[in-house]
C-alpha cells in the first residue's frame, strides 16, 4: 500500500480476485518431498557405490535398470521440488512485478536445464555410450 | 523487494526519561514507544516509572497509571480490560499480546517493560496501529452465514458434533496479534489475508449451516491469499486466546486438496 489512494480498503484487498490456483503446487511440493524421503537412502547407497569408480565402473553400475530409474526419479522429484521452493521464495520477497516475472521465468529455465542435463547424463552412462 | 529496515522517518531516536514518582517505595520501569504525527519528529522510546503499590498488576494497568499520573498524552486503545475486546493488542517485551491480560510480573524478568505498537502496521499515534487493511481483509472473507435454502421458520439447525467443530475458531476476538506477528504477513500484507482472516475463513468453511463452502474455498484458493502461509506458527504462539490459526489454515489447505483428489 504505497502512497495515498482513493480506492476503498476492500477494493485493495480484493484486488484482481482469486487466482483459483496454488493447490496444485502445494500438493506437488508435498508429493515430491515424500518421494525424496523414500528415495534418499537408495540414492545415497548408489552415490557411495560410485565413489572412486572410473567412467567404465560408473557406467557399469548405472547400467542396472533399477539403479538408473531410482536416480531418474530422484532427479525429477528434487528439481521439481527445487523449482516450487524457489518460486515461493521469489513470490515472498520480490515485489516488483516485472522483476518477479523475470525471476520466476529464470527459475523455471534453470530447474528444467538442471533436470534435463542430469537426466541426459544418467541415460548416457546407463546406456553405455 | 520486501523491506527489511525501517524507513528513515520511522527510525527510533532517543526518548525522554520521566522522573520517578515522588514517595513511591517500589517502581517498575516502562519503556514505551512514542510517535506523534503532528510534531514531525521520528519515533522515540520514553522511560516511565510506575508506582506498583498504586497500580493494578497488568501491563495495561501500568499504561493507564502512566496516562493518569505522569503523561496524559500517551495514546493507546483499551476497553474491556479482560481479554474480550482485543483493543489493547500491542507488542510487549517482543511478543504480541493483550496488555490487559499480560501481568507485568511475567515480563522481562523484573527489568523494564518494553511496550511497542503491533509490528509492521502504519502507526496512527504512539501505541495505536492503523488496522484498516486488517479489517478489510476480514470483511473480504464475508464473515456471515450464506444460504440459498429459504430461511426456516425457526433456527438453522446444527448437530452437537458439527457445533463442536467450530470450537477453537469462533473464539477469535480479532485483536490482530497473530497477523502482525507473521513474517509472511509482514512481507505481503496487501495480498496475503493473514492468520486472523484465514482462521475466520475456516470458521465459515467449517460451519455445517453455511451453503457457500465451495464458493468460499474458490475465493481463498490463491498463491497469495492463502498459500503465503508457510506454517511458521508465530500466530499460534502470539494468540492471547490460545487459538491455533496455523492449524486452521492447514485445514483449509487440506480441504482444497481433498476436493481435487
Amino acid at each position: 500500500m504505497s502512497g495515498p489512494s482513493m480506492r476503498t480498503p476492500l477494493e485493495r484487498v480484493r484486488g484482481l480476485g482469486s487466482a483459483h490456483t496454488g493447490t496444485g503446487d502445494f500438493w506437488r511440493q508435498r508429493l515430491t518431498a515424500v518421494a525424496m524421503t523414500l528415495l534418499i537412502v537408495p540414492v545415497i547407497v548408489v552415490v557411495i557405490m560410485l565413489i572412486g569408480r572410473n567412467h567404465a565402473g560408473a557406467a557399469q553400475i548405472l547400467g542396472s535398470i533399477p539403479i538408473a530409474i531410482i536416480l531418474l526419479l530422484f532427479i525429477v522429484a528434487s528439481t521439481w521440488h527445487m523449482k516450487i521452493g524457489m518460486q515461493v521464495v521469489i513470490e515472498d520477497y520480490i515485489h516488483n512485478e516485472k522483476l518477479k516475472i523475470a525471476s520466476v521465468m529464470a527459475n523455471n529455465f534453470f530447474c528444467i536445464a538442471v533436470a534435463l542435463a542430469s537426466i541426459y547424463a544418467i541415460l548416457k552412462l546407463s546406456s553405455g555410450v | 523487494m520486501a523491506e527489511f529496515a525501517l524507513p528513515k522517518n520511522s527510525k527510533i531516536s532517543g526518548g525522554k526519561t520521566w522522573p520517578k514518582p515522588a514517595g513511591a517505595t517500589e517502581t517498575r520501569e516502562f519503556r514505551v514507544y512514542r510517535w506523534n504525527p503532528d510534531d514531525g519528529k521520528n519515533p522515540s522510546v520514553d522511560t516511565y516509572y510506575v508506582d506498583t503499590h498504586d497500580c493494578g498488576p497488568m501491563v495495561l494497568d501500568g499504561l493507564i497509571w502512566i496516562k493518569n499520573h505522569i503523561d496524559p498524552t500517551l495514546t493507546f486503545r483499551r476497553s474491556c480490560r479482560e481479554g474480550v475486546c482485543g483493543s489493547c493488542a500491542m507488542n510487549i517485551d517482543g511478543q504480541n499480546t493483550l496488555a490487559c491480560t499480560k501481568s507485568m510480573h511475567d515480563v522481562g524478568a523484573g527489568g523494564a517493560v518494553k511496550v511497542n505498537p503491533l509490528p509492521h502496521q502504519p502507526v496512527v499515534k504512539d501505541l495505536v496501529p492503523d488496522l484498516t487493511n486488517f479489517y478489510a481483509q476480514y470483511a473480504s472473507i464475508e464473515p456471515w452465514l450464506k444460504t440459498t435454502t429459504p430461511t426456516p421458520q425457526k433456527e438453522w439447525r446444527q448437530s452437537h458434533e458439527d457445533r463442536e467443530k467450530l470450537d477453537g475458531l469462533y473464539e477469535c476476538i480479532l485483536c490482530a496479534c497473530c497477523s502482525t506477528s507473521c513474517p509472511s504477513y509482514w512481507w505481503n500484507s496487501e495480498r496475503f489475508l493473514g492468520p486472523a482472516a484465514l482462521l475466520q475463513a475456516t470458521r465459515w468453511v467449517t460451519d455445517s449451516r453455511d451453503e457457500a463452502t465451495g464458493e468460499r474455498l474458490d475465493n481463498l484458493e490463491d498463491p497469495f491469499r492463502l498459500y503465503r502461509c508457510h506454517t511458521i506458527m508465530n500466530c499460534a504462539k502470539a494468540c492471547p486466546k490460545g487459538l491455533n490459526p496455523s492449524e486452521a489454515i492447514a485445514e483449509l489447505k487440506f480441504k482444497l486438496v481433498e476436493r481435487q483428489i
